[in-house]
């Protein structure tokens, strides 16, 4: 960018009124969208993937990123959250007459989840590093064979026919207050906390950080998020099954993690947006229709071998994206940075070099 | 009565004794050396203080807390310092953040408040910045706030690692080797600035150290600890003197 424009760029982003006036004009337009057809349904169900998938991304990289741990429940706690709000809706609540009810659901979904994180937390927090992964990784499972044989969650057939109550003022809506949560979260003691534990555990508690705390609350908050969306996600889909929340689910996530950047609330937004609409560019049929211009003898066996087999090509290629973006590029896109917007103010002029005021009162002493 | 004291405190690792039967009793405001050669067990009687290991038998009391069985934020947050002997700051958080952290235990907001930014959140962060920020400036690092500490000289993260320390509000401030790696003129004015740092902050010191000039210069009473045992304890002339602390060395003479 030339310098002015930098500059335009920087007075932009230092503007009170930006963050809110962002907000507004999102939660206009996620009114507006649907109500007068401004983009197609296709490409709104794609938004609403995105918008679910940062949910989820940020609050998985308060645990893998933020702490430094490597958590593969994602993907189960998402399970409990939408199944918990998918029997809400489906046989307690009476969302039918009062729409309005969902948004309970939904919070009942998260809350569930944070429970389990809750459990989950005291046996994994024993262990660090690989046998933490090991654990997530048994419970992940766990939580996939008890909803198979519990066959009044419909066992391994799943719940069809959940109604489509996920629409896209609400996916905006949690998607913010999940955000906004995480991001109060890490700009707070427990936040720094966890970044600490991340540095050295050992080093935190000789400096006073009662890092036991400081964990189970990120995990439990973590997994809050997880829970969010899972419920969003089943009244999206309509349909939801063991099998729909499994590893590859939570490989999906891990990508949108470390390809955003751990550690980064904003990594994670960039991470999972990119993410989701790759995926949806890697369709076999939007695959096939990108490379159609190939001659045939290439085109056909390509088509024949690699493009009508993606579904399964996916378990291969993103596990192994997931190994060389770690191996790689370990930072990611924003790896330990932040977007500056999301930097409470007092933080942000609390590290001002050379300030001796450390930015005291609202930064009305040092406007440039 | 002391300020700290250790009773008879023994620690193994495995089969190896690291400390048999310590004794110690620091009085409230004093200035206290420990030293001996490489193995000796003093670093190990650091990490039995503040908790890092458990002592294998033994007490050893705060004030009026038995300190054996804590774990290391409970008893740092009673207001025991400590600095290591490697260098241990966060290295890849800002110089302000290694401060902030070890407000941890002095902040008093809820995780909800904390969830919310609401309620007694945002007087406590302004009052843990202007705290942070009035340490580092002492410390001379206060243009760095927003640095990463790692890219800091190693002269400043030996600093920065005091500040820390002095941010959790201590009584009691346990120094490892704070002039490991200085040359004598850095370690003249790190003397200084220790006996600066007593009396400002109003500290009971207990310091590790191999360099002879900085305990013999600065301490009020001196411990000797040699495989484990103390050898001798006194005022630095003492010390100084005694036939079996140059023993102890033998090879690497303490340098005067
Ligand atoms: N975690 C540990 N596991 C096993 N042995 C240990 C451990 N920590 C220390 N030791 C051993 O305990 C003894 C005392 O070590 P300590 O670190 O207390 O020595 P020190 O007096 O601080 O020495 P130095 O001057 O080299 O720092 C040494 O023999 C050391 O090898
Ligand atoms: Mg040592």
């Amino acid at each position: 960018m030339s310098r002015p424009l930098r500059r335009r760029w920087d007075w932009l982003l230092e503007q009170r009124w930006l963050l809110p006036g962002l907000l507004v004009a999102g939660l206009a337009l996620s009114f507006a969208i649907p109500e007068y057809g401004l983009l197609n349904r296709y490409v709104q169900m794609v938004l609403m993937y995105v918008g679910i998938n940062i949910i989820l991304a940020v609050s998985l990289n308060l645990v893998n990123g933020f702490m430094g741990e490597f958590s593969l429940a994602h993907a189960g706690f998402m399970a409990v959250g939408a199944y918990t709000a998918a029997l809400l809706t489906m046989r307690v609540l009476p969302v039918a007459e009062f729409p309005a009810l969902f948004p309970v659901a939904v919070l009942a979904g998260g809350l569930a989840a944070a429970l389990l994180g809750l459990v989950v937390a005291v046996p994994s927090f024993k262990v660090r590093g690989d046998y933490l992964a090991i654990i997530t990784l048994a419970f992940l499972m766990i939580v996939k064979s008890v909803i198979e044989n519990i066959d009044a969650v419909g066992g391994p057939r799943g719940i069809p026919g959940i109604g489509k109550l996920t629409t896209l003022p609400w996916v905006f809506f949690w998607a913010v207050a999940v955000v906004w949560l995480v991001r109060n979260f890490v700009y707070s003691r427990y936040g720094r906390g966890v970044l600490a534990v991340r540095e050295d555990e050992i080093a935190s508690e000789l400096m006073s950080v009662h890092t036991r705390r400081v964990k189970f609350l990120a995990f439990t908050l973590s997994s809050f998020g997880a829970g969010v969306a899972g419920a969003l996600f089943a009244h999206l889909l309509q349909f939801i099954s063991p099998r729909v929340f499994d590893v590859i689910k939570t490989t999906d996530i891990l990508i949108m993690v470390y390809l955003g950047g751990i550690a980064s609330i904003g990594g994670s937004i960039l991470g999972a947006t990119l993410y989701t609409v790759l995926l949806e560019i890697l369709r076999p049929s939007t695959v096939a229709a990108l490379l159609s211009w190939l001659p045939a003898v290439v085109f056909d066996p390509l088509n024949e071998h690699f493009i009508r087999h993606l579904g399964v090509w996916r378990m291969v290629i993103m596990p192994l994206a997931l190994v060389l973006v770690m191996l790689y590029w370990p930072r990611g896109i924003m790896g330990l940075r932040e977007y500056r917007g999301f930097i409470p103010r007092l933080d942000r002029e609390a590290h001002r070099r050379g300030d001796p005021q450390g930015g005291r009162r609202d930064g009305a002493a040092h406007r440039d | 009565m002391a300020l700290l004291t250790a009773t008879d405190v023994r620690h193994y690792f495995g089969g190896l004794c690291a400390l048999a039967g310590f004794n110690l009793a620091l009085e409230e405001g004093e200035l206290m050396g420990l030293i001996g050669p490489n193995g000796a067990g003093k670093t190990t009687v650091f990490n039995l203080i503040t908790g890092v290991y458990r002592a294998s038998s033994g007490s050893i009391r705060f004030k009026d807390t038995e300190l054996v069985g804590k774990t290391p934020h409970q008893i740092t947050a009673l207001r025991i310092g400590r600095t290591f002997q490697n260098i241990r700051l966060f290295r890849d958080l800002s110089v302000l953040d290694n401060v902030r952290i070890a407000h941890y235990a002095r902040a008093r907001y809820t995780p909800i408040e904390a969830l919310l930014h609401l309620g007694r959140y945002r007087g406590e962060e302004r009052r843990i910045v202007d705290d942070s920020r009035r340490l580092l400036s002492i410390f001379k690092l206060e243009r760095l706030a927003g640095e990463t500490a790692k890219n800091l000289p190693y002269g400043m993260q030996r600093r920065l690692e005091i500040a820390r320390a002095l941010a959790i509000g201590p009584e009691l401030l346990l120094l490892d080797e704070p002039a490991a790696g200085m040359n004598p003129n850095e370690i003249d004015q790190l003397m200084d600035f220790i006996q600066w740092i007593r009396r400002e902050f109003r500290l009971t010191i207990l310091l590790i150290e191999h360099q002879m000039k900085l305990v013999m210069g600065i301490c009020e009473r001196i411990q000797v600890l040699d495989f484990g045992e103390t050898l001798i304890e006194g005022p630095p002339e003492a010390i100084r003197s005694d036939p079996r602390v140059l023993e102890a060395y033998l090879g690497e003479a303490p340098v005067a």
